[in-house]
């Protein structure tokens, strides 16, 4: 299945989908070292974010979450690209900094956890493709 | 998006390379959500101060831009940072933790920004203008100002709001304008709404609610004051991604607002009560911390008033500004505090520090923000309670 969304950082992945139903806060949700988020209570609780493709509607708490998006690209502890129902600031600064392929727009029910995606993102134009293979 | 010969001039890297990655950032974000042009800003708010919140790849982020004499061009303040910038030894800080904040500090100085460190920039000397323009990032403080001050700003992440500051612009888009300033939530209160705690807990229920919606309160109290308010901001901001929000005969552009055919949620005292549960994790804290947002002054006088002649048992950090911390000495109530065995502890907060590794296991709030940051960021069990509660913990 072939989705089209909005580019929000260049750049193309292919990987494994991890799929959260829930916002995710990256500030004080994922620890960077390790890329495992530690959100208490969150449906990815304990699961680590380290190579795969992170599907999520959209990010919530503190705005410090852009340098932990950074933070994770930067170490490598991160995903290696984003999907989202809607990408907000936070995720999109740090996307943008981090070179982490991001797009938005994107039904994310559609997506299971496990499924491979391949993520699209060209640099000169505004629409992105999500391909679940 | 339109530019300016300027903004193209710093887009193309005639005003160095530090302009030009900032601009090239914003013109992204900007095309992204649709700006068509950049309007300039009356000031900023930078989050992203702490050691512990950047880490090395954040210091080595801030240190190469200061490397590289980028200057600010309007007033720009800071958030929290990691310790006590001042009394980190007396506190306890830990020094390899000091050296690397003190190089944060020096990386934000010296591109001429403030070295203010509070997430309550508004209490401190950055006071923005109704309807002003400014890009600001600490998410309790883009509550405030857009909704108890209505000046204007989207949540801006730590680096872009850097990079704001850094080109005095900001990208025309989303809570810039007018037309995406409108509630889509009625929150009915109907309950007794007195301890700050009260407004916390509130702010938890209808941010785990709206998540990044905007709510319209009634029924709120008439004569809730400023540090309620902000305390209602602060939690909706940590449970969901509330940045703007109505209070009916409280905020200045609510009866502008039009809430027909708006979907209700009504909260009473039982939810309130759940939140309170919901809350708590803990029992008998060891450390109890007042000041999530930032204590005002009022606040921390108020802790004075009910430590005055008693003597505390477990540690109490009132966290506030430097601002408010010599208003405080002056008042005598920094005294009063610590002759009870608690601190004012100035330019940072429980959920930057890195109390953790000081031993604290267990913390007692009366701050729905910080319930909701503590367990992730900061490995504690909670006591949500309000003041008087917090205090009869820890006597």
């Amino acid at each position: 299945m072939l989705m089209h969304g909005r580019v929000i950082s260049p750049g193309e992945a292919e990987g494994e989908a991890l799929v959260s139903p829930e916002p995710i806060g990256f500030y004080g949700g994922i620890d960077y070292m390790t890329g495992i988020v530690i959100e208490k209570d969150h449906p990815l609780e304990g699961q680590n974010v380290q190579g795969k493709i992170l599907v999520f509607p959209n990010a919530k708490g503190s705005t410090v979450g852009s340098y932990v998006v950074y933070a994770l690209a930067k170490k490598e502890t991160g995903p290696l690209a984003i999907i989202n129902a809607q990408t907000e600031m936070i995720v999109a600064t740090g996307a943008i900094l981090g070179d982490v392929p991001t797009i938005d727009g994107i039904d994310i029910n559609k997506i299971k956890t496990g499924d491979r995606l391949r993520v699209v993102a060209p640099l000169n134009d505004r629409v992105g493709t999500v391909e679940i293979l | 998006m339109y530019l300016t010969k300027v903004e193209e001039q710093m887009l193309d890297g005639e005003q160095g390379e530090v302009v030009e990655r900032c601009m090239r950032l914003l013109t992204r974000l900007g095309d992204v959500y649709e700006a068509e042009k950049m309007i300039p800003i009356g000031s900023v708010q930078v989050a992203g101060v702490s050691y512990k919140s950047v880490g090395d790849p954040g210091l080595e982020f801030l240190e190469d831009f200061a490397s590289k004499g980028a200057k600010v061009r309007t007033l720009t303040y800071l958030n929290p940072a990691g310790m006590d910038l001042e009394n980190w030894k007396v506190f306890g800080f830990p020094e390899d933790f000091a050296k690397k904040q003190m190089r944060i500090m020096e990386a934000f100085r010296s591109m001429g920004i403030v070295v203010t460190a509070t997430c309550t920039p508004y209490l401190a000397g950055n006071l923005p203008r109704f309807r002003e323009h400014i890009a600001w990032s600490e998410s309790s403080a883009v509550s405030f100002s857009n909704s108890v001050i209505a000046a204007r700003t989207n949540r801006e992440g730590g680096p872009s709001a850097l990079a704001a500051a850094l080109v005095g612009r900001t990208p025309n888009h989303d809570l810039h304008q007018d037309e995406n300033r409108k509630p889509n939530f009625v929150v009915k209160v109907d309950a007794d709404m007195d301890a700050s705690s009260d407004f916390g807990a509130l702010g938890y229920i209808v941010g785990k609610t709206v998540k990044n919606g905007t709510p319209y309160f009634t029924g709120l109290p008439l004569d809730s004051n400023t540090d309620k308010l902000k305390a209602l901001g602060a939690a909706m901001a940590a449970s969901g991604a509330v940045a703007l929000w109505y209070g009916e005969g409280l905020t200045p552009e609510a009866h502008l607002m039009d809430t027909n055919g708006l979907e209700v949620i009504e909260v009473g005292e039982q939810e309130l009560k759940e939140a309170y549960e919901a809350l708590t994790d803990g029992e008998h804290p060891d450390l109890v911390v007042i000041g999530c947002p930032h204590a005002s002054l009022r606040e921390i006088g108020e802790v004075a008033d009910k430590l005055e002649g008693k003597t505390i048992t477990k540690d109490l950090w009132v966290c506030t500004s430097r601002v408010m911390k010599e208003a405080a000495d002056r008042m005598g109530y920094t005294d009063i505090i610590a002759k009870a065995g608690g601190k004012i502890v100035a330019d940072t907060c429980m959920v930057v520090a890195p109390i953790e590794q000081m031993g604290f296991k267990t913390t007692g709030i009366n701050s729905g923000k910080a319930a909701k940051y503590l367990p992730g960021f900061c490995k504690q069990k909670v006591v949500f309670a309000n003041l008087d509660t917090l205090i009869s913990e820890v006597e």
